[in-house]
């Protein structure tokens, strides 16, 4: 092992530049003021006033489920889409199915929701569904960004393992679905969990996707946190981000848990 | 039920799904970029028309296109916007380089927490990081409170509203896309390569430049593509942090589409867009297929 030597203090430096922007944020979240800059006091009063904001608790709401909703959809489609390219081999079509669930990761997201937007507003005229636009069309662009990355994280995790467990299940006389039920979902259930928490997130926090495709009356929380902040800074913000922070690291540190705990021998 | 249809039920859903909501949705974006913009909903007049007795007439309109050829507003809009993804992931490398290459030489149990370290950021809310840097960068912010107290400046500098701000929030804010892919090259080169070139002579530097660097081709060229490529379209950053000269090609798209109501010319400046990011992700899609 090499170890690290002079190289920490570039990956020092890097984590300030990463983590400098969080903690000031969560800093002022316990300011007394109104000012965003100046700290006159520790308070708890900008999380009582996020608390009492109905617009922004009522778009977190509305965020929550569309996310709950394109993240279990998108965890179906990516599962079986990250399956097939792990195990299925050279399949015919496989370079095309491979590029199209990729493609998602990398499209801007401008094009993605233009796009959408318009195969919504044609599929209305003609066919009448989906009627009008709002949380439903918006669950649907979701579930399709979020099956790419649920794609790859459980077409690695299935890398990882080498086909010998489901063979021999399968030389044991076990049926395909019994292997899969059996062997497969608890090796790449990790990922899968993995894979639901991403898409969550990534649901949670588009903008612009979301403003493409929503109709009147649909704002989700990033559509409201994107009008307020236009308006200006308010603590309120600080006090939601911080939240955010807090939970989201302890989701992580508890996925790492079970992750580690899982894999241990 | 035969291995060959069970696969084909597998791939059957994800298939249609992103043929339907992925690959069908370009076709329209391609149609209505030729269409005219009209009064209505949806403001677009069809290409198709009906005229009289069962002929059909396809009326393609070409000026949209020609008005993105000729008004410099938008040829300097896409121009900037290559520039300006192009700085920022070269930024992101020379920060995200050292940082990859240091996690990847950390003791073994220490690598998970470092990486979590670099991907948190990257789960919390997007919007709410950018709007930390309001509160650094504007006059009254954070950073010029600094440098007053610190004597350094002597009245505050505008720092919000600025190219300089706008680089650094795409660099902030993309900077775990370049981390990962870097640690994931980095963290599988043999170390005895870097034994054998320093048993035969060679200097550290001379073993990173000539030894782990090019090696590393792999991950340097992923995690500019992972960051080049979404930061072109970039809309957020640029229209909170960058001026009004920041007329990036994602940021004139919205202009176009939501304050203008002209959806034919942001679909043709959506095909430009693509055009131009083709041989990129084609690139970035041949990489991730090997």
């Amino acid at each position: 092992m090499r170890g690290i030597g002079r190289l920490a203090i570039p990956l020092g430096l890097g984590f300030a530049f990463l983590y400098l922007p969080i903690l000031l944020m969560a800093l002022f979240s316990f300011n007394d003021s109104r000012m965003v800059t100046t700290f006159t006091g520790f308070s708890l009063r900008w999380y009582d006033s996020l608390w009492r904001n109905e617009v922004l608790m009522g778009a977190l709401g509305l965020s929550l489920r569309i996310a709950a909703i394109s993240a279990t959809m998108a965890t179906i489609l990516g599962v079986l889409a990250g399956f097939a390219l792990a195990r299925f081999g050279r399949f015919r079509g496989r370079a095309g199915f491979g590029a199209v669930m990729a493609a998602p990761l990398v499209m801007p997201e401008v094009i993605t929701g233009l796009s959408l937007l318009l195969l919504f507003v044609a599929m209305e005229s003609a066919f009448g569904f989906p009627a009008g636009r709002g949380a439903s069309t918006i669950a649907i662009a979701h579930a399709t960004f979020g099956a790419a990355y649920v794609a790859v994280v459980v077409q690695s995790r299935l890398a990882d393992f080498d086909l010998s467990l489901e063979e021999a299940a399968m030389d044991l006389g076990a049926r395909p679905w019994k292997v899969f039920s059996v062997i497969t979902l608890p090796l790449i259930a990790p990922g899968i969990a993995a894979g639901w928490l991403l898409a969550f997130t990534l649901s949670l926090d588009d903008l612009v996707i979301a403003s493409f495709v929503s109709g009147p009356g649909a704002s989700t929380l990033p559509m409201v946190i994107f009008s307020t902040v236009r308006l200006g800074l308010t603590p309120e913000l600080y006090a939601l981000a911080t939240l955010l922070v807090v939970l989201v690291g302890l989701a992580l540190g508890l996925a790492l848990r079970l992750l580690r705990g899982r894999s241990a021998p | 039920m035969t291995p060959r249809l069970r696969r084909r039920l597998v791939l059957a859903l994800p298939w249609g799904w992103m043929a339907l909501f992925f690959l069908v949705p370009f076709a329209f974006v391609l149609t209505i970029a030729f269409a005219e913009p009209s009064e209505g909903l949806p403001p677009y007049a069809p290409l198709l028309r009906w005229s009289g007795e069962a002929t059909a007439v396809l009326q393609l309109n070409l000026a949209n296109f020609q008005l993105l050829l000729e008004d410099p507003y938008y040829l300097d809009a896409y121009l900037r916007s290559l520039r300006v993804a192009a700085v920022s992931a070269t930024l992101c490398l020379l920060i995200g380089y050292p940082m990859a290459l240091a996690i990847a030489r950390a003791p073994e149990h220490r690598r998970n927490l470092l990486l979590m370290l670099v991907i948190l950021p990257f789960w919390t809310s997007f919007l709410l990081r950018v709007t930390a840097w309001i509160g650094i960068l504007q006059d009254q912010g954070w950073l010029n409170g600094l440098l007053l107290g610190l004597g350094i400046i002597a009245a505050p500098i505008p720092l919000l509203y600025t190219d300089t701000a706008m680089y650094l929030g795409i660099t902030y804010c993309y900077l775990p896309f370049m981390v990962l892919p870097l640690y994931a090259t980095l963290s599988k080169l043999d170390p005895s390569l870097l034994e054998a070139a320093e048993d035969l002579g060679a200097r550290p530097w001379r073993a990173f430049l000539q030894v782990t660097l090019p090696l590393s081709l792999p991950g340097i060229v992923a995690g500019f593509l992972l960051v080049f490529i979404p930061a072109v379209g970039e809309f957020v950053i640029p229209e909170l942090l960058g001026g009004p000269g920041a007329q990036l090609i994602g940021r004139v798209l919205w202009t176009e589409f939501f304050q203008n109501r002209d959806w034919p010319l942001a679909s043709a400046l959506a095909i430009v867009l693509l055009a131009a990011l083709v041989g990129p992700i084609a690139l970035f899609q041949w990489r991730a297929g090997r």
